[in-house]
């Protein structure tokens, strides 16, 4: 017997949260109509070690041209689990985001802060065994955006995975404990509460490298798959 | 059940020198394309194209599609898909992702072959997960062929949605001089709004 768990609904925004404003035409307004999991929905693509390459986890060197990127370095690293809290092992972590200045390398970007030629802000890591990931980056600035006049987005980092199906599918971003801009921010606060303090990473000495790099810690819960393969 | 899901953020606008990156043209390469099959994968060759509008019919220029879809054979490239009588086509992994901003029109296009039928009694479909700015969630939908009227009409899950909106979810086959194309479009919202699945 296979099981997977539903969407938790509750630790999720609604699809149009007007407070953030670009969900007000691009929500699903209608009801999702609910069906039973098959075997498409408890399959999905599965990455390993042939697609990283040797500076993939390290944002401070992926993109060096002649020197180190500006910033403050950091290290960023936590579990992956599913919510029985069995570890989603060997699954693609992909991870982007701003430089220190607060400007992404998108060319669609357009605010008035540098671009860092030593950093090109993306990067790939998988879990372990146990479902543990670690990447080096640079900590990401905040930079304004359009929603309401004089919004910031908190500091953050962007997180796609796979998990064991694509029921477990997951895009996310990852915030800095303390940033200010939290409480203003509309994408967090879509989030109910109680659900989006999970997406603050917590500050660790331990994680943290002596001399070279704070260290972060951002456990990530993945819907649960527990399927029985099927057999003829 | 001990630990909660960690919630879903909006892809943003700027995933795709993440996600994407060699469709537009950054140095860092990509994990999946719409290229999906090569010259050796097994099956009838389809393109699949289509646009993501909003609500306001507005074409959406940052949307990032993902398929995920059985073989030819109707077998998943994955684990928990053992059934031997349907074989794996080691030249096809079943997954592509493709982002809506490098195109003029903003279009998607996968390059794939047509599924075969999954499980008896179904209809062949895609698996289709879909993300934007200004989408909390990403949105599972599923693409059907509009050649498969017959398998179509006794597809249960095509038959738990409302008769008329199931059109939303059938790409329509056109034969060009380039080879077979389905149209898909996605409706975000309004009268056309694409159905999307919750599983």
């Amino acid at each position: 017997m296979s099981t997977l768990t539903k969407r938790d609904w509750a630790s999720h925004a609604a699809y149009i949260s007007p407070e953030y404003k670009s969900t007000v035409l691009r929500g699903v307004s209608r009801n999702l109509v609910d069906i039973d999991p098959e075997l498409s929905e408890l399959t999905g693509p599965a990455y390993g070690a042939e697609v990283l390459g040797p500076l993939d986890h390290d944002l401070t060197k992926n993109g060096q041209v002649n020197g180190e990127p500006q910033g403050e370095r950091i290290v960023v690293s936590g579990r992956v689990l599913d919510e029985n809290g069995n570890p989603v092992a060997n699954t693609l972590v992909e991870v982007w985001q701003a430089n220190a200045a607060g400007r992404y390398v998108h060319k669609a970007d357009q605010h008035d802060a540098p671009l860092d030629p030593n950093f090109l802000g993306s990067g790939r890591c998988l879990t372990d065994a146990n479902g543990c990931y670690r990447f080096y980056t640079i900590k990401p600035g905040a930079y304004p955006w359009g929603n309401h006049p004089n919004a910031w987005r908190p500091n953050h980092i962007h997180f796609s995975l796979f998990g064991a199906s694509i029921a477990s599918r997951l895009v996310t971003q990852m915030y800095f404990p303390g940033d200010p801009l939290l409480a203003l921010d509309p994408i967090y606060l879509s989030v109910p509460q109680g659900a989006r303090e999970r997406m603050i990473a917590d500050f660790s000495i331990d994680v943290t490298e002596e001399g070279f790099a704070l260290g972060y810690i951002f456990d990530i819960v993945l819907r649960g798959v527990n399927a029985t393969p099927m057999e003829d | 059940m001990s630990l909660k899901q960690t919630p879903s953020q909006t892809v943003g606008p700027y995933f795709a020198y993440g996600l994407t990156a060699q469709q537009y043209h950054y140095p860092q390469t990509q994990v999946a394309t719409g290229a999906m099959a090569n010259d050796e994968t097994l099956g009838e060759r389809i393109r699949i194209l289509g646009q993501v509008f909003d609500g306001q019919g507005q074409r959406i220029n940052d949307a990032m599609i993902e398929l995920w879809q059985a073989n030819a054979a109707g077998r998943f490239n994955h684990p928990v898909d053992a059934r031997e009588s349907r074989p794996l086509d080691p030249a096809f992994k079943g997954f592509g992702r493709v982002g809506t901003g490098t195109t003029p029109d903003n279009s998607f296009r996968f390059d794939t072959i047509k599924p075969g039928v999954a499980q008896d009694g179904q209809a062949p479909f895609i698996s289709v997960i879909l993300f934007m700015r200004g989408l909390p969630n990403h949105a599972y939908t599923r693409l059907y062929f509009s050649d498969e009227a017959s398998l179509n009409a006794e597809d249960p899950v095509l038959n738990k949605v409302e008769a008329a909106r199931r059109d939303t979810l059938i790409a329509t086959r056109h034969e060009t001089s380039t080879g077979v194309e389905y149209r898909f479009d996605i409706h975000m919202q309004g009268p056309h709004e694409t159905v999307f699945f919750n599983f």
